[in-house]
C-alpha cells in the first residue's frame, strides 16, 4: 500500500503546478489509467455497502445555495467543487472519480437534515462536505451518528462539540480567540473592552470565552450587548460605546448586520484607524458587501487570508480565480471548505478503505501540508490544528496579514475554565 | 341523497376509502423507509391544511399564523423528548448534568419552571392541546368580539408568527434558539430514530390524520358548519338572525389550532427537532399555499395538495438545487391562475361528473346538481 500513497498522494510542487496550467489536460489523460491498474479492489476498501465502483466514489455536497445564507455558502460550495475537481484530475481517491451529488439545504435547517439523511441513506455518499451555520451542524449532527456518515464541517464555530462523525475544518472558538486578544493586549496596550454579538450561540459563546480570558488577564470588559440577526439599527450601542469609550471593540455580528453596523459607526464618527476594533465574524465575503472604505483600519482574527503570502495559496489562489473568475474573493470558511476534499482523501488513503469507521478511525493525526493556510494536521478531536493569524482590513476589501501566531494553536471544544 | 345525520356521503366514503388505502398501503408499500418518513413529514402539514379549509375556506377566516400552532405543538413534543434525552447519564460532560445542553451552554445552572410539567408525558399531551387552544382563545377572543376580520386579522395573526418567533430566537437559554430543540433520542425509552420506529410512527401519524379528517368532517356537515358558511357568505345576515358570530368564529379558530397542534407534535416525532423556522411567517402562508392548491374548500383536497406541494418541493430541490425556488413559484402562480380552487376544483369540474354518469349508468340514484363553475363554492352547495 505504500507505493500507492506514494502514487496518489499529494504531488511535487512541480506537478501540482503542471496540473493547474493548461499543461493539465494531457497529464490528466494519462494519470487516471495509472491510477486505475493499480485501484484495489471494491470489495476490500468499501465494506459497508457505500457507492463505491471500481472507478467511481460518490460524495455529497451540502449547503444553502437559496435563502439568506446562499451569499455566504455559495462560496464553500465552489471551493469543494474546485478541491474535487483537482484530486480528479490527480487520479482521484484509491484510483475512483469523486462524483458529487450536490444538495440544498435552502437556508433551512430541518430541510439540511431531510438532504443528509438522503444523502446517507439514498445515495450512499462516502462523505459530505457541508453546512455553514451551527443552526444546520446542530441539524444534521443525529443523523450523520444514525446513519454513520462523515461529514467535513468547514466553518469557525463555537466549540462544545466532538463527533466521531464530523471533522471540523474550521476553527473553535479558543483558536480564534485567545491569541488575538493576546495579541490585542501586547500591541495596543488594550485594557478595556465592549463585546458586541449578533444573538445566538456562536458569538455568545465566543464572547464568553473572549470575556473570561480578558478578566484572567485583570482587564476589564466595560458592555457587552446582542442584537437579533437581521438587526439593523445599532445607534444606540454606538452611542455608549463613545461614551465608555472602550480601548477595543470586540465585534461578532454575522450577515447583514454588518452592513449597517459599519456604515453606522463610521457616519458616527467612529474612525477605526483610531479606535481599535478587532472582529472574528467579517471575512473578505462580508467585507464585499460592508465596503472596504467602511471598515478599512479594523483587525480580524481569522486563520486564513486571502492575501496570505505563500506558495501554497498562490497556487490555490489561481485555481479557485480560474474556475470561478477574476473578481472572485476568498474568505476564511471558503478555505477551510476547501481543506475538506483533501483531508478525506488522504485519510482514505492511509485507512485504504472508504469505511466510515475506518476513516473515523484514520482521522486523528491526517497531516496536509499543502493547505492554502498552510500545514495543517488533525487533531484527536477531529478539529484542525491551526495558526491563528491578525490581519487589517483594507479600502480594496483585502487583508493585510500582520500577525501570526509562531506555532499551531491546539483546538479544544471543551475548553476548561472558559465554560 | 339527503345528508341529515349523515357526515359522509357515499362519494365521500369513497374519498376516505381511497386515501385510507394509499397511506396505509399503497405507500408503505411502494417506498422505502426514507422516503415513507419523508410522506409522514408532510403529512404533519395536511393538519394544519385540514384546520385552514375550516378556518378559511368554510369560515372565511384567513389566517396567516398556523405556524405559531404548529409551533406550539412541536415545541411541547420537543421539550418532553428534550428532557428525556438529557438525563444526568447523557449530560454528564455538562457543567450541570441534567439539563438540555442548550441550556449549560447560555449559564443557565437550573432547569426553569415552566419545562417542569414536561418530565410527563401526559401533562405534555395536555399541554400540546390545550396550550394552543387557550392560546387562540385569546387571540379569537381579542379579535372576533371586537370585529375584526378580513385582511386586519391576516395581518395579525401574522404578526404574532413573528413576535413568537423573535421570542423563540432571543430566549435561546430557555428555548434553544434559532438551532431550534435538537437531538431527540427516545419517547418513554423507545428510540424513535430507527427505522422501525420510523414506520410505526407513520402509521399513527396517519391514523391520527385520518380521525382528524373524520372530525372536521363531522364539523362541517353539521348545523354548526352550515352556520360558519353563512357567515362567511352574508356575516351581517347571520348576526341579525340573532346569532352571536364572534364565537362561531372562536370556536372553529381552536379548532383549526388544535388539529394544527397535533400536526406539530407528530412533525417532532417524526423529524427528531423543532426549530423556530417552523413557527414564523414564511412556513405560515406556506402552510396556506397547500391549502390552496388542494382547494381551500375541500379537505380531502388540502391533503393532496399538500402533498403535492411538498413532493413537488423534494423533487425540484434535488434535481435543481440552485433553481427550485423559481419552479416552486412557478408552480403556485400556474395552480392559482388556473385552477382557483385547486385540485379539489378540478376534480369538481371535470372528474366527478364523469363519475356521476358512471354510477348513475349502474345504479340509478337522485341527480346531483350539474357540474358547478369552479368559481362558486361547490363543497357546500352540494349538501
Amino acid at each position: 500500500m505504500s507505493s500507492d500513497n506514494h502514487q496518489n498522494g499529494l504531488p511535487s510542487a512541480l506537478r501540482r503546478k503542471l496540473l493547474m496550467g493548461m499543461a493539465a489536460l494531457p497529464a490528466a489523460a494519462l494519470l487516471p489509467k495509472a491510477a486505475f491498474a493499480q485501484a484495489p479492489a471494491t470489495s476490500a476498501v468499501n465494506t459497508t455497502g457505500l457507492a463505491v465502483t471500481d472507478t467511481t466514489v460518490r460524495v455529497g455536497i451540502l449547503h444553502s445555495v437559496t435563502g439568506t445564507m446562499a451569499i455566504s455558502e455559495t462560496g464553500s460550495v465552489q471551493a469543494e467543487k474546485l478541491a474535487i475537481s483537482q484530486i480528479n484530475e490527480m487520479g482521484g481517491v484509491l484510483g475512483r472519480k469523486i462524483e458529487f451529488i450536490q444538495e440544498d439545504g435552502a437556508s433551512d435547517w430541518p430541510n439540511f437534515a431531510e438532504k443528509a439523511k438522503k444523502l446517507l441513506v439514498n445515495d450512499k455518499a462516502a462523505a459530505v462536505f457541508g453546512c455553514w451555520t451551527s443552526a444546520s451542524r446542530k441539524a444534521v449532527l443525529p443523523v450523520f451518528e444514525q446513519y454513520n456518515g462523515m461529514l467535513y464541517y468547514p466553518t469557525f464555530y463555537e466549540g462544545l462539540e466532538q463527533s466521531k462523525n464530523v471533522i471540523y475544518t474550521g476553527q473553535e472558538a479558543t483558536q480564534q480567540i485567545l491569541s488575538g486578544i493576546d495579541w490585542v493586549v501586547k500591541e495596543k496596550k488594550a485594557k478595556s473592552f465592549y463585546l458586541l454579538g449578533s444573538d445566538y450561540i456562536w458569538p455568545r459563546t465566543s464572547n464568553k470565552i473572549a470575556r473570561k480570558h480578558i478578566e484572567k488577564n485583570s482587564l476589564k470588559v466595560v458592555g457587552e450587548e446582542y442584537f437579533p440577526l437581521g438587526h439593523t439599527q445599532f445607534n444606540s450601542v454606538i452611542n455608549k460605546i463613545k461614551l465608555t469609550k472602550p480601548d477595543v471593540i470586540y465585534a461578532i455580528i454575522v450577515g447583514g448586520s454588518n452592513v449597517a453596523f459599519y456604515k453606522q459607526m463610521k457616519a458616527a464618527g467612529i474612525d477605526l484607524s483610531k479606535q481599535t476594533l478587532v472582529t472574528i465574524s467579517v471575512t473578505e465575503d462580508e467585507i464585499l458587501g460592508i465596503g472596504g472604505e467602511n471598515i478599512a483600519g479594523a483587525y480580524a482574527c481569522m486563520k486564513y487570508f486571502q492575501s496570505l503570502d505563500n506558495p501554497n495559496n498562490k497556487d490555490f489562489v489561481a485555481a479557485f480565480k480560474k474556475m470561478w473568475g477574476e473578481n472572485i474573493v476568498i474568505g476564511d470558511v471558503t478555505q477551510a471548505a476547501y481543506l475538506g476534499p483533501w483531508l478525506w482523501k488522504l485519510t482514505v488513503e492511509k485507512a485504504g478503505s472508504f469505511d466510515i469507521d475506518k476513516v473515523a478511525a484514520a482521522s486523528p493525526g491526517i497531516e496536509f501540508g499543502k493547505a492554502p493556510e498552510g500545514y495543517v494536521r488533525i487533531h484527536e478531536n477531529h478539529h484542525l490544528w491551526s495558526k491563528t493569524r491578525v490581519g487589517k482590513a483594507k479600502l480594496d476589501g483585502q487583508y493585510e496579514v500582520i500577525y501570526e501566531t509562531a506555532d499551531l494553536m491546539e483546538p479544544d471544544p471543551f475548553p476548561k475554565g472558559y465554560q | 341523497m339527503r345528508s341529515g345525520n349523515i357526515f359522509l356521503k357515499r362519494n365521500e366514503v369513497v374519498f376516505v376509502v381511497i386515501l385510507s388505502a394509499l397511506l396505509l398501503v399503497v405507500f408503505p408499500m411502494a417506498l422505502d423507509s426514507f422516503r415513507l418518513n419523508l410522506v409522514g413529514k408532510y403529512l404533519t402539514y395536511a393538519f394544519v391544511a385540514l384546520g385552514l379549509v375550516l378556518c378559511w375556506g368554510n369560515a372565511g377566516i384567513l389566517s396567516l399564523g398556523q405556524g405559531i400552532f404548529f409551533g406550539l405543538g412541536g415545541y411541547g413534543m420537543a421539550m418532553f423528548l428534550k428532557l428525556e434525552a438529557s438525563s444526568p447519564e447523557h449530560t454528564a460532560i455538562q457543567s450541570t448534568p441534567g439539563i438540555p445542553d442548550f441550556m449549560d451552554w447560555n449559564q443557565i445552572t437550573e432547569l426553569p419552571a415552566f419545562w417542569l410539567p414536561f418530565h410527563s408525558l401526559t401533562l405534555t399531551i395536555v399541554a400540546i392541546l390545550v396550550v394552543p387552544a387557550v392560546f387562540a382563545w385569546i387571540i379569537g377572543v381579542a379579535m372576533f368580539k371586537r370585529r375584526v376580520g378580513g385582511v386586519y386579522f391576516a395581518i395579525i395573526t401574522q404578526a404574532i408568527a413573528a413576535i413568537l418567533t423573535i421570542l423563540i430566537v432571543g430566549q435561546q437559554g430557555y428555548t434553544g434558539g434559532i438551532n431550534g430543540i435538537t437531538d431527540l433520542r427516545t419517547l418513554k425509552g423507545w428510540d424513535i430514530r430507527t427505522d422501525f420506529a420510523k414506520e410505526v410512527l407513520y402509521f399513527v401519524n396517519v391514523a391520527l390524520l385520518l380521525g382528524c379528517l373524520l372530525l372536521a368532517q363531522f364539523v362541517r356537515r353539521s348545523k354548526y358548519g352550515r352556520i360558519l358558511v353563512a357567515i362567511r357568505d352574508k356575516e351581517d345576515r347571520v348576526r341579525f338572525s340573532g346569532y352571536d358570530v364572534s364565537n362561531f368564529k372562536i370556536f372553529i379558530f381552536c379548532f383549526a389550532s388544535v388539529l394544527a397542534a397535533i400536526g406539530g407534535a407528530m412533525f417532532t416525532l417524526q423529524v427528531g427537532f423543532m426549530s423556530p423556522s417552523f413557527v414564523g411567517i414564511v412556513p405560515s402562508i406556506e402552510m396556506v399555499i397547500y391549502c390552496a392548491v388542494g382547494g381551500r374548500l375541500s379537505l380531502f383536497g388540502a391533503v393532496y395538495g399538500t402533498l403535492f406541494v411538498n413532493y413537488a418541493k423534494t423533487i425540484f430541490s434535488e434535481s435543481f438545487p440552485e433553481l427550485w425556488l423559481f419552479a416552486m413559484g412557478a408552480l403556485f402562480i400556474g395552480v392559482v391562475m388556473a385552477f382557483p380552487n385547486g385540485l379539489a376544483g378540478l376534480w369538481q369540474a371535470y372528474a366527478q361528473p364523469w363519475f356521476d354518469r358512471i354510477g348513475q349508468r349502474g345504479a340509478p340514484r337522485p341527480i346531483s346538481p350539474a357540474p358547478i363553475s369552479p368559481t362558486a363554492a361547490p363543497a357546500e352547495r352540494r349538501t
